[in-house]
């Protein structure tokens, strides 16, 4: 019998070694005369462990990581190819992990499990069941349906994905568009990545369905060239469906049209910001626009356009063929349905947590991160990229949820979760938010561009204990202006670390330390 | 020695060719000729203009906006470090100054001999598996010292 083995080819696992972990594989297996199918699926998620191999067996995919290539001829001494646990690395079986077993995945439920270019794979779990339920319904109940479930955009700026598509339903337009926005730039996020490598039809399953909603016919996937496996994953899985009837004209055997393309970014983080996407989509720099007029009625190409974040996009599939009451019922007040969490840097357990709303981020950090790796006291969290809050250890009781954050200034973001140990320097972070607004700010308005530059400078001066009260009250001052006067989140946000920063770590800067009791 | 082809209009012409018809057309292009010859030639920057109905300054302006067009032929290796919020927690500061320091370069040059261009990158997307670097196109997590000095006495050979 064949032994059916998987190893990710996610580029988290490839870039820890899971192609010289394939070929170690094949070229054991046949000295040893064993017969051997390698399935290169997505990751689990659970990064720490990757390259994670999981072998098929009767009773359940059993898993072993991290493998390094060297460790496959005693792993085949230990019989892990017949799924027997005498091996240092034996796991247990997959599915009982308990790291996989508290989350609730409903966007990444195939992510890990399947073959991502195996379009029956994705049938066999469930896939395009919401396209066909969105066919049936017609495009004025699908758009109601999103709607029902609460979805909030996950690109950071939690806007109700359902608001969104009814704006583009009622425009008038002899076109309208799909665009989404897989620029995932935020420092510590990886979830669009994951999803377009692991899944890469619940997406293209997602802007179908959209399509079908709002009445566009044509879609466009903007990612970020630092994601070249992702682009190969999405035109490969778009070329297929394209053969299959799943894209291009009648889709499905239906009355709509609806087909897509991916584009490349060019590393410039601000092209996250939609408007500044668009601008790019259409070739040109990559300037904010002002809004209004919104992007769903003056998007792409000056057409009516859904822009949403790939991981919005991504549960649309779920929320059609369970219903968006299904999705609603997980979370907590306004924040409904599940978030994918990424927890990285600093973290024994980095991976993707799709959990509810609700659940407290201390607990991601140490339930599910186990703390820090170095094994040093955890000391902050930036939680959102680098727009986001450096959160400190006394408000971790804080529920993950939009408006939770919002209370104490910070901000969920795109569900990144970054842990420093206490060896990081909180004036230094401060002064990176600055140096990478200014680097990456697109120029057009004034606050950003020139508020970031002197911030900059300012904290050089705050470094070298010149006028150190002085300098903070104009770091403060700059961080008004460009809170208040910023075209887009990028001038507007920045902000968020650099006050975050100085508010709870004071002693990083000179100041000194605030008592926890006086917050 | 270059893995890239020696500029000609005749290929720059084939590559804007292809992409007729393509809404905005400018991007993917700009891709195209820098995948072809390596970085952005001035020179194909008033056929793509033409071939777009677009004046030089627009295109010029899209070229410069975005850090990942060069205007310059790169190092016959590109290593490139992540240096965002992620890696920095994991002691991305380190190896960029040891890499500096080895190369006898700051984050954006090219040694003398053209063999390695080292540059900043924020975010390959890697932040579980931190430090990342990226060599070539080959993706590289959980970065220590000895791995980078590996990749450097490699890029360097």
């Amino acid at each position: 019998m064949t032994i059916r083995i998987y190893v990710p080819i996610d580029v988290a696992a490839l870039a820890v070694g899971a192609d010289e972990v394939v070929s170690a594989i094949q070229t054991e297996a046949l000295k040893r005369g064993l017969p051997v199918e390698i399935v290169r699926n997505g990751s689990r998620g659970m990064l720490w462990l990757e390259p994670l191999v999981e072998v098929e067996t009767p009773k359940g995919r059993v898993a072993f990581g991290p493998v390094e290539d060297t460790d496959v001829p005693t792993l085949f001494d230990a019989g892990f190819h017949e799924g027997k646990g005498g091996h240092k690395l034996h796991i247990g079986l997959t599915d009982e992990h308990p790291y996989l077993k508290k989350q609730q995945r409903l966007t990444f439920a195939r992510c890990g499990i399947t073959d991502p270019r195996s379009l029956e794979a994705y049938k066999a779990l469930g896939g395009y069941k919401g396209l066909e339920k969105a066919i049936s319904i017609g495009s004025e109940a699908t758009v109601e349906e999103v709607f029902a479930s609460g979805l909030r955009g996950r690109g950071g700026a939690g806007f109700p994905t359902g608001i969104k598509w009814r704006t583009v339903a009622a425009a008038k337009a002899d076109q309208k568009y799909i665009v989404i926005n897989a620029d995932e730039g935020d420092s510590g996020t990886f979830s669009d990545r994951m999803i377009m490598e692991g899944d890469p039809f619940v997406l293209i399953e997602g802007m179908t369905i959209a399509g079908i909603g709002v009445g566009a016919t044509y879609g466009y996937v903007y990612t970020r060239s630092e994601y070249p496996h992702a682009i190969k994953a999405m035109n490969d899985a778009i070329a297929i469906a394209r053969k299959a009837g799943l894209l291009g004209k009648g889709v499905a055997g239906s009355k709509y049209d609806f087909d897509m393309e991916v584009r490349m970014g060019a590393g410039a983080y601000v092209c996250g910001e939609e408007t500044s996407l668009l601008e790019s989509l259409e070739g040109k720099r990559g300037l904010v626009r002002a809004k209004p007029p919104l992007p769903a009625l003056v998007g792409a190409f000056g057409k009516p356009t859904v822009i949403n974040n790939v991981m919005s996009m991504a549960s649309v599939p779920i929320i059609l063929s369970e219903g968006g009451k299904y999705y609603a019922d997980f979370g907590m007040g306004r924040s409904r349905g599940t978030m994918p969490v990424q927890l990285a840097g600093n973290l024994k357990y980095g991976g993707l947590v799709e959990i509810a709303f609700g659940c407290t981020l201390g607990s991601l950090v140490y339930d599910f991160g186990g703390g820090t790796l170095s094994g040093r006291p955890e000391r902050a969290v930036q939680v959102g990229g680098p727009l986001g809050a450096y959160v400190p250890v006394h408000q971790w009781d804080t529920l993950f949820d939009y408006e939770a954050f919002t209370a104490i200034g910070a901000g969920v973001g795109h569900g990144g979760i970054v842990l420093f140990d206490d060896t990081v320097n909180l004036l230094k972070m401060a002064r990176f938010a600055m140096e990478f607004c200014a680097v990456e700010s697109c120029g057009k308005c004034t606050p950003c561009r020139i508020g970031s530059t002197r911030g900059k400078e300012t904290f050089d001066k705050i470094a070298a204990g010149i006028n150190v009260e002085k300098n903070l009250a104009i770091i403060e001052d700059l961080c008004q202006t460009m809170r208040l006067g910023s075209l887009c989140a990028l001038g507007g946000m920045t902000p968020f670390p650099v006050e975050s920063a100085i508010k709870h770590f004071p002693e990083d800067f000179g100041r000194k330390p605030t008592l926890q009791a006086a917050e | 020695m270059s893995h890239f082809e020696p500029w000609t209009r005749e290929r720059a012409a084939a590559i804007i060719a292809e992409f007729a018809g393509t809404k905005g057309a400018t991007m993917p292009i700009l891709h195209e000729i820098q995948h072809a010859f390596g970085f952005v030639p001035e020179a194909a920057i008033p056929m793509i203009a033409d071939a777009l109905n677009l004046s030089r300054a627009e295109v010029y302006g899209t070229v410069t906006f975005y850090h990942e067009f060069r205007h310059e032929l790169p190092g016959r290796h590109v290593v490139r470090l992540c240096r965002a919020e992620a890696c920095q927690s994991m002691g991305g500061d380190a190896l960029a100054e040891r890499a500096e320091k080895r190369l006898g370069i700051k984050l954006g040059e090219t040694t003398p001999d053209r063999r390695v261009t080292l540059e900043p990158i924020y975010c390959l997307g890697l932040c579980a598996t931190a430090p990342s670097a990226q060599v070539d196109d080959r993706m590289v997590g959980r970065l220590t010292e000895s791995k980078l000095d590996a990749i450097l006495t490699e890029a360097q050979s």
